[in-house]
């Protein structure tokens, strides 16, 4: 099951935890994946890391030209483009009453304009293919909302229509588009916040920990494979029972 | 029949599963051919590649028919 032998996987915000584990859990079913983010050194650790069918794909998701270009960078260097796995995502939390114009915009562009542009470099190929995948990482506060996060609130939620409207739209050609949702997981996003902040989250979560990187990629992986060709539209919460939705 | 029109046949012919003596002159994509609106934007992208061209979507959306594809390149080539 899950065997994505012979299958080309983009991953955006490699360098960071979550989409760290899901190259590694997509590469170790057999795809071969690009590794994209605005770092290369740990880029290129990971790539190395991983041996054979790894590419480095460096780009600054902020730039639209650098985006425009990466599926075809992507494509090009790994001979295709099945799974498109948009994870990058940054965060310039504020109270709202002094959120400024540039902290709205920035997160909008990197967590929502940024995967827009690359869905849509991508599935040409994917249309013509008759198969494909994409798997947007949104976030459980894209659901609740979350005070101080507001833009990265409103990004998370569009990127949620975004998928909905382009599964309706490609799903006669092979083609699935999905969400998942990590709830509270153990990355540098989530390092920064206080102990107080922890054991506050944790409380509200019913299985009393926190969730690793590694179980958001294992729902990445599934809703990649070929297993999972019924289902689109969808998101997967994956939040230790944190919301039930 | 032209080259133009022998090519954007074959595309036609090859995308929608539709049998050769369908595709004449005037038999719309939709209407005729039974082409949803990604398939018609789906042929526009694959008349781009095969000519080598650019079909703005203003000019993809007058489109319609066969006859319109072939007429449409044939001007732009």
């Amino acid at each position: 099951m899950f065997d994505l032998t012979g299958k080309t996987a983009l991953v955006t915000g490699a360098s960071g935890g979550i989409g760290g584990a899901i190259a590694r859990g997509l590469h170790a079913q057999g795809a071969t994946v690009g590794l994209s983010g605005t770092r290369e050194a740990p880029l290129a650790e990971l790539a190395a890391d991983l041996g054979e069918r790894a590419h480095v794909l460096p780009c600054n998701l902020s730039d639209p030209e650098a985006v425009e270009a990466l599926p075809k960078a992507a494509a090009e260097a790994m001979g295709g483009l099945d799974i498109l796995v948009n994870n990058a995502g940054i965060t310039r939390d504020m109270l709202f009453m002094r959120l400024k114009d540039e902290d709205w915009q920035s997160v909008l562009d990197v967590n929502l304009t940024a995967a827009m542009r690359l869905c849509r470099g991508a599935m040409r190929g994917m249309m013509k293919a008759r198969w494909g995948r994409i798997v947007n990482i949104t976030s459980v506060v894209g659901t609740t909302g979350n005070p101080g996060q507001a833009n990265y609130c409103a990004a998370k939620a569009g990127l949620v229509g975004l998928s909905k409207s382009l599964a309706h739209e490609l799903a006669s050609r092979g083609v699935t588009v999905n969400c998942v949702a990590p709830g509270f997981i153990e990355t540098a996003m989530t390092d920064k916040l206080t102990g107080d902040q922890k054991s506050g989250i944790l409380g509200a979560v019913p299985m009393g920990r926190m969730g690793t990187p590694e179980e958001i990629a294992a729902a990445v992986v599934y809703l990649a494979s070929l297993e999972a060709g019924y289902v689109t539209g969808a998101t997967v919460h994956v939040n230790g029972g944190m919301v039930m939705v | 029949m032209s080259d133009i029109a022998d090519r954007v046949k074959k595309i036609v012919v090859e995308h929608l599963g539709v049998e050769e003596d369908k595709v004449t002159e005037n038999a719309s994509f939709i209407d005729d051919l039974g082409a949803d609106s990604l398939d018609t934007v789906e042929l526009v992208m694959a008349f781009e590649e095969e000519f080598g061209i650019e079909i703005p979507d203003d000019a993809a959306e007058t489109i319609q028919t066969f006859g319109d594809a072939v007429k449409f390149i044939q001007d732009a080539a």
